[in-house]
């Protein structure tokens, strides 16, 4: 294997790792505030990507070529996460705070957050059609080649936007009250509350950084690969809450990892065939290959790469 | 009419021409069973087939009718709504075969009710010709039963000239989804193709991925990293648009090619730019078609303001070689029974029929050697290339 063919794989497990990271902090954050596995989550993803779709058709109907392509994209960036938040803060207040509030074992909101997310697959196949969509290209595609590497405009923004946006998360969480508070909770739920935090505050505040991360997620996923279908949000979104619980579910930076580890191994596992001698490694065994690395990284650490084992009190 | 009024009803007409004892001669009309979906999910399928199905035998009834031997007929269509459900196709079939007694039958259209169908005209010794269904099940180890358009393993060997002829391409780069039976195939069989071609190994990247993915980026780098000269990929129009795009913006500038799979409209609409100049193979092709093709293409438009659709065109040459094994038959007896062998004789002796869709003689298995239509994407639209033949 070359050295740029070696960077290209880099540069692809990159954009990857990002949509599956971006997408396992929208589990991780629920699981450290609720304990609850949001599974719906994928599909706020998807939810996402068509409010991004149609924020974006309508602009451009509006205003294309008035308005530069890229005041278009941070408008569809910004509608889209202010709406999805409200899609994922009603889902919230609609599905899973009675259930909560009544006392509900966990197991039961876990439930509902799946039915949540067939409910949303389904909603959309219903009104929209099960026609694929073109995302529109806001910003047209530019192919740079460095020296046998090809790289994209979109491919960089999808890879700074989300490392930007990683790094404001950790720095939200470590400096501001709404951040501390929600730390404060996933360390301690039955005293935390005591202490004069109101929980519910916290809990929409949560809901409301996961689900606008997934719309960005699925607006970047929009412009890298400009297919949205109903379904999209299925099996990124199943990938994206293992690789959560491979980084440690309940923790950002197991999050971040996870994502990345992920989106590296399934590239790379690819790229193994390419080496002398494993030449039968064809892509077909990708996942088998992927997952078996991942169930060896749970063998060894059951609680995941960055989560910390937390003794329960009886 | 009861069942008992109908067989009374029947052995009379069959004593009167015993008695009349007029030799050769038969009924003065020939029925032809129609099995199509007019209602249901792909109704507008057998809207089609219907309107091609008439055409042809207003054609041959303008024209005075059919000679069979030293006998004239008229062709008579009786047509049955199979709903677009497998139970009602075969339904329809043995109301054609036992209560219309047609000849033969064309249809059903889709696999999931020709599959069945075909069983039942299989059964009951009748000749059936499914225009459109490509799964190889439908005439599988069923002598009545013929098809008229090609299966689906059968274009990889096509693409794999084609490729060869024009392009004078060795290396050869496939791209596939594992998880389903259509596109697996068809890489299995272009792989198979090739390199019978162009020897071992000439096919230097098989890659594979997953129904659902949407990154293919590894999959493509590893091809980049190949000395592959073009790619095959034999996917539908929700990943053609993924691949091609991919491709081309990791910096994979060569030729991509598909199967008949990329033949619907959603693929130019999700594409666009990117699939300017690419070609695929499938049945028929009607922008750009020549001869008798673009005949019938005209005429269709005319009566129907419409372009006619793969369907059509293969219901036409379905209707047309079974009037031809008819008239090969050198003369009907009357006798439904003596007369439907006599039909299937001469649908399996069918060699080089030139149909609308290509030339085609039958297999042993009912299925046709046929040459595929190469589609070229140019300016948005499926266009006409040339004709490949395996």
């Amino acid at each position: 294997m070359s050295f740029s063919i070696f960077m290209q794989y880099l540069l692809n497990a990159l954009q990857w790792g990002s949509f599956y990271a971006l997408i396992a902090l929208g589990y991780t954050m629920v699981y450290g505030v609720l304990l609850l596995i949001n599974f719906a989550h994928g599909d706020i993803f998807m939810v996402g990507a068509y409010i991004g779709f149609f924020i974006a058709t309508f602009l451009l109907g509006l205003v294309g070529g008035a308005l530069p392509n890229w005041v278009i994209l941070a408008i569809t960036i910004l509608g889209a996460m202010v709406l999805t938040a409200g899609v994922g803060v009603t889902i919230e207040r609609v599905a899973y705070r009675p259930l909560r509030e009544r006392g509900a074992h966990r197991l039961y909101v876990v439930i509902t957050a799946l039915m949540i997310g067939i409910f949303l697959e389904y909603l959309n196949l219903s009104l929209l059609g099960a026609a694929d969509r073109g995302f529109p290209e806001l910003i047209s595609t530019t192919i740079y080649d460095l020296g046998g590497v090809s790289l994209t405009n979109t491919k960089v923004l999808v890879i700074c936007l989300s490392i930007l946006v990683m790094i404001g998360l950790e720095m939200f969480l470590r400096s501001t009250k709404v951040g501390m508070a929600m730390r404060a909770i996933s360390y301690d739920r039955m005293a935390v509350p005591l202490m004069g935090v109101p929980v519910n505050t916290i809990i929409t505040a949560t809901f409301v950084i996961g689900s606008s991360l997934a719309a960005l997620a699925g607006i970047m996923f929009g412009s890298a690969y400009h297919v949205l279908s109903f379904d999209m949000g299925i099996l990124i979104g199943w990938k994206a809450f293992i690789s959560a619980v491979v980084g440690g579910i309940g923790e950002i930076r197991g999050a971040m990892a996870g994502g990345f580890l992920l989106g590296f191994v399934e590239i790379f596992v690819v790229a193994l065939g390419q080496i002398p001698g494993l030449e039968f490694l064809s892509s077909t065994y990708r996942d088998l290959i992927a997952f078996t690395i991942l169930l060896l990284i749970l063998t060894f650490r059951p609680t995941g790469l960055f989560g910390v084992a937390r003794r329960q009190k009886v | 009419m009861t069942k008992r009024a109908l067989f009374a009803a029947l052995a009379l007409i069959t004593a009167m021409a015993l008695l009349a004892g007029c030799g050769p001669r038969g009924p003065e009309t020939i029925k032809i069973g129609l099995d199509i979906p007019l209602t249901g999910d792909i109704a507008y399928v057998g809207v089609q087939s219907q309107r091609a199905a008439e055409m042809k035998v207003e054609d041959i009834n303008g024209a005075g009718g059919l000679q069979v031997g030293d006998q004239v007929y008229q062709i008579e269509l009786v047509i049955e709504d199979n709903e677009s459900k497998a139970e009602s196709a075969v339904a329809a079939a043995t109301k054609l075969i036992i209560q219309d007694q047609v000849l033969a039958i064309v249809g059903p259209q889709a696999s999931k009710q020709a599959v069945p169908t075909g069983e039942v005209c299989n059964e009951h010794e009748t000749p059936m010709i499914s225009p459109w269904s490509t799964n190889p099940n439908t005439t599988l180890n069923r002598p009545w039963v013929f098809r008229a358009c090609f299966l689906d393993p059968f274009q990889g060997p096509v693409m794999a000239n084609f490729i060869t002829e024009e392009f004078g391409y060795t290396k050869a780069a496939v791209l596939y989804d594992v998880a389903s039976d259509y596109p697996k195939g068809l890489a299995e069989f272009f792989k198979a193709a090739w390199e019978e071609l162009h020897g071992e190994g000439s096919v230097v990247a098989f890659e594979s991925f997953t129904t659902g993915d949407t990154d293919f980026s590894a999959q493509l780098t590893k091809i980049k990293a190949s000395d592959a000269e073009f790619l095959f990929t034999p996917q539908y129009y929700n990943e053609v648009p993924l691949i091609v795009k991919q491709a081309r913006e990791l910096g994979l500038d060569f030729p991509i090619f598909g199967s008949d799979s990329w033949g619907d409209p959603k693929t130019l609409e999700l594409c666009g730019e990117a699939c300017e100049g690419l070609y695929f193979s499938t049945h028929y092709a009607a922008e750009g078609a020549v001869g008798a093709t673009k005949e019938f293409i005209d005429r269709y438009y005319d009566k129907y303001g419409e372009v006619p659709g793969d369907v059509a065109a293969l219901t036409w040459d379905a209707m047309g070689i079974l009037l031809q094994a008819i008239q090969n038959t050198g003369g009907l007896t009357g006798d439904i029974a003596a007369d439907r062998r006599a039909v299937r004789d001469q649908l399996a002796q069918i060699r080089d029929y030139e149909g609308i869709t290509g030339r085609m003689s039958f297999t042993e298995e009912g299925d046709p050697i046929k040459c595929a239509v190469i589609v070229k994407i140019e300016g948005g639209k499926f266009t006409f290339y040339r004709q490949v033949c395996p």
